[in-house]
């Protein structure tokens, strides 16, 4: 072994050594080492200091919170759901005010289908179909749930009697049927109404601080993004034309563009899910989609010749579909960021947060005195 | 002839032996929560869940040359255990549309699991985040302040195996009298900052398991103000009615202005 291919230990006063902050510092550590006595802190490892539990930090940022445990069923199902319930209520007025027969049954249609979805998805969510009957066993007013599965559980049955009734007086005739599908039909418009609303409220009487600060809104918000989901599933099978339903759908547009403009102006805390990370991104595109976009398509199809004017229509009701479920998309997710958040039941400042790096106050005298060591 | 039962967890008291965890665990025949090194303080657990009813919380500090452990000047670590509040107003038994979770004959909230049906309401309706659901079994889980053992005429399994009295078990009433001459004899020694934990103010009407702890409730993972969010249900109906009104008038409006078309 040769000597000279060892680097040669330095020596302080030595020509060659770079006195560089750097090599400074570990002159320094060597020394403090020799004489055991630490005389300030120095570059912190990856991860360090300790952490600590304190007012700022609650404990270690744990959440306090639990996430909701909702599978990507509870979502849908809030999509489904809203737009079913949304479609019951037109087919119903519709049927009322003698608009086109076709626009009765394709609206009895969607909202038959998704009165079959919507408990498919909630039997799924739970695991065991069985298990959707405990919920039969009592009524608890005070449980926007217990409330919910009474809804969907009249829902279903009403929009399926009304479609039946439907199918079978367009293929025949009797004054009973119609009658019949009056009765069903005004029940399922009944509980659509519910349907494209309750969701809100769930979802709102939790603990979750995103969707329990929004509660005043979020049903308001749900049945306009059900409306807007019903009337263009509609308008997707064939009804681009219907001066009734795009009179709706603007309507519909309009609300939900002034909903998302209401969330983008609300500056509080609990709202910071609906606009940073993956949830604020799938809840603008969904508001973006089911909102302002649909609205500048439709107005413009308002004054295009008619021709442009459906494929206008088409476009604006495939956005808004869209959006709606993304929108419920969205609002789940804000729920598990918002869970996530240690400092909002806790009622930490947002202002007080220190990032991890400079979390105690020893780091400040380090950085007076090694600035690279400190940016690390 | 069976009396509403309590809980006082005095941290002031705990050692941080987590003997109440290991209890419940055994009794209950609990899975295992992780084997997982958290890095903070030695709480490796870090929450209550499904499959821990109870939970030492090591709230740790800037260590100071001379003071820590219960030294009136400076609480330098404290260890807390943490339960199900079983609260007077209980959020998730509000929330249950099975009827699942009932109030006991001991005042306690139980789960009966043979009607959860897992629609893991409750875990968001939880002020404290206590409950959860087993995602392998799908049915909700937690503390049933060992219902069993009560109906038995035992104490419940973590009182019982705590070596300091940190777990006080007894009637209520007794209890909050005693938590009270508590903070009242840590005062006196010079543990200003000792409190009794128990929102009696809010929505939650107070708890059945409460806490002495010293210093801001928030390092416990306490929340200042917990309410049930049931409470906010009638304020959301009142929109879902605004909601289902413009749904419904705007439908007609439409139809009645769009004629046959």
């Amino acid at each position: 072994m040769k000597e000279s291919t060892l680097p040669r230990r330095l020596q302080p006063g030595d020509p060659e050594i770079d006195f560089s902050r750097r090599e400074r510092r570990l002159e320094e550590i060597r020394s403090q080492a020799q004489t055991g006595r630490v005389d300030d802190v120095g570059v912190r490892p990856s991860g360090s200091p300790i952490p600590q539990a304190s007012i700022a930090t609650g404990y270690y940022r744990i959440p306090m919170l639990k996430e909701p445990q909702w599978s990507w069923e509870i979502p849908v199902y809030f999509f489904v759901g809203g737009a079913a319930g949304a479609a019951a209520v037109v087919a119903q007025f519709a049927q009322m005010t003698g608009a086109k027969a076709e626009i009765v049954r394709d609206a009895r249609t969607i909202a038959a289908i998704g009165s079959i979805l919507t408990p498919a998805l909630l039997v799924s969510d739970l695991g065991v179909p069985s298990r959707f009957l405990n919920m039969l066993r009592v009524f608890k007013v005070q449980s926007p749930m217990s409330v919910g599965v009474y809804i969907v559980s009249g829902f279903g049955p009403a929009a399926v009697l009304a479609k039946v009734a439907n199918y079978l007086r367009n293929n025949g005739s009797g004054a009973m049927l119609k009658l019949f599908e009056s009765a069903s039909g005004f029940l399922s418009a009944l509980f659509g109404l519910g349907m494209a609303t309750y969701t809100g409220v769930l979802i709102g009487a939790t603990a979750i601080p995103v969707w329990n600060e929004n509660i005043d809104s979020l049903p308001i918000h749900f049945a306009l993004s059900g409306l807007g989901a019903g009337v263009s599933a509609l308008q997707m099978m064939g009804h681009e034309d219907s001066r009734a339903l795009n009179m709706l759908g603007i309507a519909a547009s309009l609300g939900e563009t002034m909903e998302g403009a209401k969330l983008e102006m609300a500056f509080k805390p609990a709202n910071t899910p609906l606009k940073t990370g993956v949830s604020g991104v799938i809840t603008r595109l969904g508001g973006v989609l089911s909102g302002p976009l649909p609205l500048a398509l439709r107005l413009a199809a308002a004054f295009a010749a008619e021709r442009r004017s459906r494929q206008l229509i088409r476009a604006a009701s495939a956005a808004t579909i869209a959006g709606s479920l993304l929108t419920r998309m969205g609002w789940v997710r804000a729920g598990h960021a918002s869970a996530k958040d240690y400092r909002l039941p806790l009622q930490i400042d947002s202002e007080q947060r220190p990032s991890r790096a400079t979390e105690s106050l020893q780091i400040e005298s380090t950085r007076a005195q090694f600035p690279e060591s400190a940016t690390r | 002839m069976s009396t509403v039962t309590g809980f006082l967890t005095d941290s002031t008291l705990c050692i941080g032996c987590k003997a109440c965890e290991v209890a419940c665990k055994e009794w209950n025949d609990l899975g295992d929560d992780g084997l997982n090194w958290s890095g903070f303080s030695y709480d490796n657990t870090g929450a209550l869940g499904h499959s821990t009813w109870r939970h030492v919380k090591f709230v740790e500090h800037a260590p100071e040359l001379g003071h820590g452990g219960n030294s009136p000047e400076l609480a330098s670590w404290t260890f807390s255990s943490d339960v199900c509040k079983h609260c007077e107003n209980a959020g998730c038994l509000e929330a249950c549309p099975t009827g699942s979770i009932v109030r006991t004959e001991f005042g306690s909230v139980y789960v009966q699991p043979d009607i959860c049906n897992g629609c893991s309401y409750c875990v968001v309706a939880c002020p404290f985040g206590v409950i959860q659901r087993n995602k392998e079994d799908g049915r909700a889980f937690k503390c049933t302040f060992c219902y069993d053992r009560q109906k038995a005429g035992l104490t419940p399994a973590c009182a019982h195996a705590c070596p300091t009295e940190s777990i006080k078990f007894g009637s209520l009433e007794e209890l909050r009298v005693e938590a009270n001459r508590r903070i009242e004899d840590l005062h006196d020694r010079g543990m200003h900052d000792a409190i009794l934990y128990d929102p009696v103010d809010t929505s939650v009407g107070g708890l059945h398991a409460f806490f002495i702890t010293r210093g801001d409730p928030r390092q416990y993972n306490l929340p200042p103000r917990p309410e049930i969010p049931t409470v906010y249900a009638r304020q959301g109906w009142k929109s879902a009615a605004i909601g289902a009104g413009m749904l419904a008038v705007g439908t007609l409006l439409a139809l009645l202005g769009g004629g046959k078309r």
